[in-house]
């Protein structure tokens, strides 16, 4: 019944008009990138690198397709949440809206199912929208841009990574990334147990969102407790994977923070929604 | 296997907040019945029928459906019951078979796009599978609702107030249905409504409730049979005729409504004697039309 009804549920998000809305944005906004890259790019990067170019070493052109790759994540991963929560914070609270949970709840399917099954396509939904990111990001920047090696610039300092060490980074790091968009899918979905409406779960989320991201960044002592334990803190963990040494724990870290928070999620929707009584 | 008890509910109650949506309501559904689940708005019909597909938790009582409680037995008795609460709601963005190819894949039962089309024209709406809900009237929708009730076969129906909001036509369209689904399917049917009208009409037991209470409970028949009725009389005089009358039948209630037409407050077995009456004094009588006063029987039962 719970593969049944997970059918049922991709067949409702494919069918919705908001889910291509996210795709839609994704590959406007990646290809908005690739475009002013393609056009302003060389002067932008050389810009960046004109202190370095006199004591550095560059296989292949600074300005290509790993860069754009790099790029495009840093820029979008902030708003990939968004597009997430557009489709999973309707999850349940638009089948109470709509009036359809009623339905759903009189047939012979349990309640944990229902919800398991909401969690298992907006997981697929969220796994969707991370591949096709990344296919965009990786594959289309490298057709257009060519390959070569990766110069990230983070606190340390400057990283350069060597094109043949470049892609296994870009795969672990899209796993991570999607551990944290997974995070926020299940947290959206969890609020939709809570609500009647579509909308309120989607900007639950996205203050929540907002809100831990304000606290990890105040450096005030008070808060110092609470940060590791934010999946916020987490959410660019992916980033971890483009230094060198990889720091191999502290991403081990994030991961079981992130796993936790989905677990701790979905355990309390599956609960809310199995006490909860219909009256919509 | 007639008589065995379907649905059996007993000193029913559910509380929302400080707001008693159901006090105590019991009765009791025998397979094979058209039950009417009768109540004015607000009585806790919804609530009831809520609590008896398990969408809330009743804070009192019990509810045994097939013999069974939900306890342990939630899907196996869910399996069994097709429903539509107060109205069907659909994905309007889907066609009227992929909605139905939806729930059939949760009904427990495999339904295949045959049946489901059968069950499409069934309903009326053979021609209307690939067309999207978004432009389905109210009327088509609650047929819809039935089509999705019937998918996987099941012995209880049960349908709160399925004609409200319906226009004249479309209530005569669910009526039948709903006939031929007792007649042709032989379901057992809990059809709940305000309207007395309807479930006499359909049902053959009832019961009333009122504030959250079961008022009485019974044979549609022999509740209604007990009741006095209003009987139009169309005459050539009318105040000769309710002279003639006051005099046969002083506790008689009488209303003249016109030079010709007279009605009068009269006990169903009365009736045939009332026509002799008239024929026999050489009244020309043009019309005796017994109407049963519905919403006075009814404030009648729930006022008692």
């Amino acid at each position: 019944m719970l593969l049944k009804n997970t059918y049922n549920e991709f067949i409702k998000i494919l069918s919705k008009p908001r889910s291509y809305l996210g795709i839609g944005a994704l590959t406007l906004l990646v290809g908005i990138i690739i475009f002013a890259m393609k056009a302003d790019g060389r002067s932008i990067i050389s810009f960046i690198t004109s202190t370095f170019e006199q004591s550095l070493t560059f296989n292949g052109d600074v300005l290509n397709g790993n860069l754009i790759a790099f790029i495009i994540l840093q820029m979008l991963i902030v708003h990939i949440p968004l597009l997430v929560a557009l489709v999973t914070g309707d999850l349940i609270s638009g089948e109470a809206a709509m009036g359809t949970i009623r339905m759903l709840a009189t047939k012979p399917i349990s309640r944990t199912n229902i919800v398991l099954s909401k969690f298992i396509a907006g997981a697929m939904y969220t796994l969707f929208l991370t591949i096709w990111l990344g296919f965009l990001a990786l594959f289309v920047s490298r057709q257009i841009f060519g390959t070569g090696d990766l110069i990230v610039l983070n606190s340390d300092g400057l990283v350069i990574l060597q094109d043949a060490d470049i892609l296994w980074r870009y795969g672990l790091g899209f796993c991570v990334a999607f551990l944290a968009l997974l995070t926020v899918s299940t947290l959206s979905i969890t609020l939709s147990a809570f609500a009647e409406n579509s909308i309120g779960p989607i900007v639950s989320t996205m203050a929540i969102i907002i809100l831990f991201t304000i606290i990890g960044s105040l450096d005030v002592t008070v808060f110092d407790n609470i940060k590791p334990y934010l999946f916020t803190t987490h959410m660019a963990s992916w980033r971890s994977f483009f230094e060198d040494p990889v720091p191999f724990s502290s991403i081990i870290q994030s991961i079981v923070i992130l796993v936790v928070h989905n677990v701790v999620l979905v355990a309390i929707a599956i609960y809310k929604f199995n006490k909860k009584d219909i009256t919509s | 296997m007639d008589g065995e008890t379907i649905i059996k509910v007993e000193h029913l109650a559910k509380r929302f907040g400080t707001f008693e949506a159901v006090k105590d309501v019991s009765f009791s559904v025998s397979r094979g019945d058209v039950f009417g689940f009768l109540g004015p708005n607000g009585a806790g019909k919804s609530t009831t029928i809520r609590c008896l597909l398990s969408l809330i938790t009743p804070d009192a009582g019990s509810i045994e459906l097939f013999g069974k409680s939900f306890k342990n037995n939630r899907t196996a008795i869910l399996s069994n019951i097709g429903s539509i609460i107060e109205k069907p709601d659909f994905y309007k963005y889907l066609s009227a078979q992929k909605n139905l190819e939806i729930f059939a894949r949760v009904s427990g039962a495999d339904v295949s796009k045959k049946e489901i089309q059968e069950m499409l024209e069934f309903v009326g709406l053979g021609d209307r599978g690939k067309h999207k809900l978004g432009g389905f009237s109210h009327g088509m929708k609650q047929r819809l609702g039935i089509a999705q009730t019937l998918l996987h076969k099941p012995d209880l129906i049960i349908l709160d107030e399925p004609t409200t909001g319906l226009d004249p036509q479309g209530i005569v369209e669910i009526r039948n249905l709903i006939l031929r689904l007792k007649n042709e399917q032989n379901k057992t049917i809990l059809l709940s409504s305000h309207q007395l009208s309807e479930i006499e009409l359909i049902a053959n037991r009832m019961v009333i409730i009122n504030q959250g209470r079961s008022i009485v409970e019974g044979s549609v028949t022999e509740l209604l049979n007990t009741q006095e009725l209003l009987v139009r009389i169309e005459v050539d005089n009318a105040r000769a005729t309710a002279e003639l009358l006051q005099k046969a039948y002083p506790e008689a209630i009488f209303k003249i409504n016109s030079e010709s037409e007279l009605e009068v407050t009269f006990v169903k077995e009365l009736v045939p004697e009332l026509a002799r009456l008239l024929v026999n004094n050489n009244i020309n009588v043009h019309a005796i039309e017994p109407t049963r006063k519905l919403e006075d029987y009814f404030m009648k039962i729930i006022q008692a």
